[in-house]
């Protein structure tokens, strides 16, 4: 029997799916009817100083006719009173005592600001909370959100004014507009966090409008960079989450959140060392019946895999995260084609001559062209499997037999030893002696 | 005669309805978008007019519009002709690779309309550079779809076109020959527009050998190219063909088309003869000018049915009766048609052809009463007028040219389309005009 319940940094929730602090956790109505749904958790639309939004707060990136492969936005924290909030998270917490109820909190950077907001929301029964060190736009300009985020100095301090009063389980959210994400981690940790939110939305322009010639979304003819979020931001967000994952000093629990749409990203998410996910776009776009599918599929999905619990798996691809000078430098793979199953495309052909390494043929046969591939020429980029539309008909096989293994960091340091510069002629000596032909 | 009733002008809306409806913006997009962009793509090859197809539905989906119809006009100058009523399922849909994947192919027909429709509407600009003249003239004897887009090609090389076009309307079958639920009489004019407005003339109401010499022409041009098409429907050959009700496929859907269907006869049963696209087109036409009964007599079997699956399904669905290895001989009636007297046939040996020829059962004959007898059993060409042109070789009704240029065994006198191979698709003529204006070229720049 699956257990999909999960500790994240001592805040407790049914099943690992929570909503992300944005528009659909705005109110109890929302939170609610999430709660009702099956949602396990909620992360409070974050709360703090007064603002006020705009109207056009969206834009989106719609690709090759599927709508919102990204969706950008300039809205801002929480627009309602922030009483009216407080009394809310109350009543939902009453309502859903099984359910994580994290509030994300943002105010300007003073310690008495902070801690009082954090002492209030305490009061509500709130399970933990969420500091809110990402919002690319608006509340940056006002010294908050991403402002902070970017400053690992600034975390380490804020951080420390929460974690001081804090009763309650403490997560920071980091912006992944920054050049090295571990630096605001480790400031998280070091300020004793109880945990690692990540990655807030990315700085972007979604696009123009060609017939208007005007940046969307349009403020009355006015724009800025918003924040990047949806499916395409998938894989910047799991290279994040790994690099927390996988930094010895960190060592946080992680609720992962970025282009979570299907239960298969979150299962890469927490395969990646995530406890919860977070999810907006995706309720944004469906609605919160989308819970249904993401707790069966990962339920169905952890029972073909032979996994009991969350913990079961959590991490589980961790630990290939590695550096490039440790991959095995004569590990050979080649394209093989199978031509029972090709429809004769030609995607592979075009892909690989005008793309890659020259190594497919387009031979006529009968009245087809068939694509073959020059195994001796191949380099293994694996570019054709990639754009071939059948499934399972190119697919990379190894040739090596896996004797032999050498990485670029060993192979240096054997030419250190040998005192051998780094030269193309050295190089080649060792490709030659393995056979690789380089072209 | 028991004639059907006569439709409203609902009724005839509703009836006569598009098969295939045309795409929207949105609509478009998703279907193009479905398109794999294959290289040397198979859909290409299956195309007769070799469009450059996954290029152009490509253009489709960035809102390329413009660019799309260039694509396909620069290989096929009767495009939307081609769009509504090739046999797509045989020719570019056949060849998408998608079949092979198990899906649905692209409805490229639907979608080549989608980017012309698109151009005509926008005012066709000018897509393609135009030469300057070269004091060169061309006389072309048809304005179908093979003279006209041999005309349009040449008028962009640079050459002066006189089309010559008996009827009074031009365009040849795609204005007269296809049911109007494929295709509509403006579609076809709207082609002759553009290609109009490339500077070819077209002079109407000119039948040559009548009211113009072939040697006339030959004098005033430079050189000529005859795209004549065939002529009438093929007579029965059995007695009482001189009935009142008895009318060739081509001279009864030539009627509707010309829009005066509150005039057009048809029977309340209505027997159909052969058994090809033409027939299903006057079949579906007098089906659904609510005739009663119609039916389709075939001498073969199913099997060796010139139609293709999608005009039998249509057929089947519109309720024809097929009446297979069927022989009409003799429409029976006083001055009217009241029957048709046919016997029965078995298979027997294949034909050189390679389809198996009907044999007549002794003593097997009967009778059906019907009311009208539409027969379409191909065309014969009308070629005599051109005797006077020195060398012209005709062999088995067909006028024989050079596989590459066109050119007959006359120099200056090129021929293609139906009257070179005794009657194929639309967009195999319009191939045809297009490389024999390549051909003309050659020749008069050489």
């Amino acid at each position: 029997m699956v257990d999909l319940s999960i500790n994240c940094g001592g805040i407790k929730s049914p099943n690992p799916f929570w909503l992300a602090s944005a528009p659909p956790s705005n109110s109890a109505y929302q939170n609610c009817k999430a709660f009702e749904q099956g949602w396990g958790g909620t992360v409070w639309k974050t709360i703090g100083e007064p603002v006020m939004n705009v109207c056009n707060r969206y834009g989106g990136l719609d690709l090759n006719g599927e709508k919102l492969a990204g969706i950008n936005n300039v809205e801002l924290i929480s627009d309602r009173p922030i009483e009216t909030n407080f009394k809310e998270i109350a009543e939902t917490k009453r309502l859903w005592s099984d359910r994580a109820v994290v509030v994300s909190i943002m105010v300007e950077s003073k310690k008495e600001t902070w801690q009082d907001i954090v002492k209030r929301t305490i009061d509500t029964g709130a399970d933990g909370i969420e500091l809110n060190y990402g919002c690319p736009h608006g509340m940056s300009e006002r010294g908050m959100g991403a402002a902070v985020g970017q400053v690992p100095e600034y975390c380490k301090m804020i951080t420390e004014w929460v974690t001081e009063v804090s009763t309650i389980p403490v997560l920071v959210k980091l912006t992944p507009n920054i050049t090295d994400i571990r630096f605001p981690g480790r400031a998280a940790k070091a300020a004793n966090a109880d945990g690692i939110s990540l990655i807030n939305t990315i700085n972007s322009i979604v696009g123009i409008d060609l017939d208007t010639l005007k940046i969307m979304p349009s403020v009355a003819g006015k724009s800025s960079h918003g924040g990047f979020a949806g499916p395409a931001v998938k894989p910047i967000a799991l290279h994040h989450v790994s690099q927390i994952a996988k930094d010895p000093e960190i060592n946080l629990p992680i609720s992962g959140i970025g282009g979570i749409t299907t239960w298969q990203d979150a299962a890469e998410f927490i395969l990646l060392g995530a406890t919860s996910v977070q999810l907006c776009t995706a309720v944004m776009h469906y609605g919160f019946r989308i819970i249904e599918d993401l707790v069966e599929g990962l339920t169905n999905w952890m029972e073909s895999k032979g996994f009991t619990t969350i913990e079961d798996f959590r991490g589980k691809a961790v630990e290939q995260v590695d550096d490039f000078g440790n991959f095995n430098l004569l590990h050979k793979t080649v394209a093989r084609i199978d031509q029972t199953k090709c429809i004769h495309c030609n995607l592979c052909y075009i892909a690989c001559e005008d793309g890659a390494h020259q190594c497919i043929d387009l031979l006529p046969v009968n009245a087809h062209n068939e694509t073959k591939v020059r195994e001796e020429d191949c380099v293994g980029c694996c570019l054709c499997s990639l754009v071939c539309p059948v499934d399972g008909c190119i697919s990379m096989v190894r040739v090596d037999d896996g004797s032999e293994e050498k990485t670029w960091n060993e192979l240096m340091a054997e030419f250190k030893k040998e005192g051998k510069p780094l030269t193309w002629e050295n190089l080649a000596e060792f490709q030659k002696k393995h056979g690789i032909v380089i072209h | 005669m028991n004639l059907a009733p006569k439709l409203s002008e609902e009724e005839y809306r509703k009836n006569f309805a598009e098969l295939i409806p045309p795409y929207n913006n949105i609509t478009a997009v998703a279907e193009a978008a479905r398109c794999l962009y294959c290289y040397d793509s198979p859909c290409k090859h299956g195309c007769p007019a070799h469009i450059d197809i996954s290029t152009f539905i490509k253009k489709i989906t960035t809102g390329n519009l413009l660019g799309s119809a260039k694509t396909i006009l620069n290989s096929n100058w009767i495009a939307l002709t081609c769009a509504k009523a090739c046999p797509v399922e045989v020719l570019c849909e056949g060849a998408c690779v998608l079949n092979e994947k198990g899906e649905k192919p692209i409805e490229i027909g639907r979608l080549q309309r989608f980017a012309i429709e698109n151009y005509f509407e926008s005012g066709m600009p000018k897509l393609f550079k135009q030469k300057p003249k070269n004091g060169k003239s061309v006389g072309i004897i048809g304005s179908g779809p093979a003279g006209l887009a041999c005309g349009a090609e040449l008028a962009l090389l640079g050459y002066e076109i006189q089309i010559y076009e008996m009827n009074e309307l031009p365009g040849g079958l795609s204005t007269w020959g296809i049911a109007p639920y494929k295709t509509s009489m403006e579609d076809s004019l709207k082609e002759v527009e553009m290609i109009k407005g490339l500077g070819v003339n077209i002079q109407t109401g000119i039948t040559v050998g009548e009211t113009i010499s072939i040697e006339e022409l030959l004098d005033k041009h430079d050189a000529l190219f005859i795209g004549i098409g065939l002529g009438e429907s093929g007579k029965l050959n059995i007695p009482g063909e001189h009935l009142n009700g008895v009318i060739g496929a081509l001279e009864f859907i030539e009627k509707i088309k010309k829009g005066n269907r509150g005039f057009v006869d048809v029977g309340d049963r209505v027997a159909v003869i052969g058994a090809g696209n033409t027939s299903i087109d006057a079949a579906t036409i007098a089906k659904r000018l609510e005739a009663e009964e119609v039916m389709i007599i075939y001498r073969r079997s199913e099997a060796e049915m010139p139609a293709n699956d999608f005009e039998y399904r249509l057929a089947k669905n519109d309720g024809i009766i097929f009446r297979f290895l069927t022989s009409p001989i003799e429409i029976l009636g006083d001055k009217s048609v009241e029957g048709i007297k046919c016997i029965k046939n078995k298979l027997g040996e294949a034909d050189e052809q390679g389809r198996r020829k009907p044999v007549p059962i002794s003593n097997s004959e009967f009778i059906i009463p019907v009311d009208m007898v539409i027969y379409a059993l191909g065309q014969q060409p009308k070629l005599s007028f051109l005797n006077s042109i020195s060398d012209l070789r005709i062999e088995s009704n067909k006028i024989l040219v050079d596989s590459d240029t066109y050119q007959t065994n006359n120099p200056k006198v090129f021929a293609g389309g139906d009257c070179i191979n005794g009657g194929k698709e639309v967009v195999n003529a319009a191939y045809d005009g297009k490389q024999a204006a390549q051909g003309i070229d050659k020749f008069l720049s050489g």
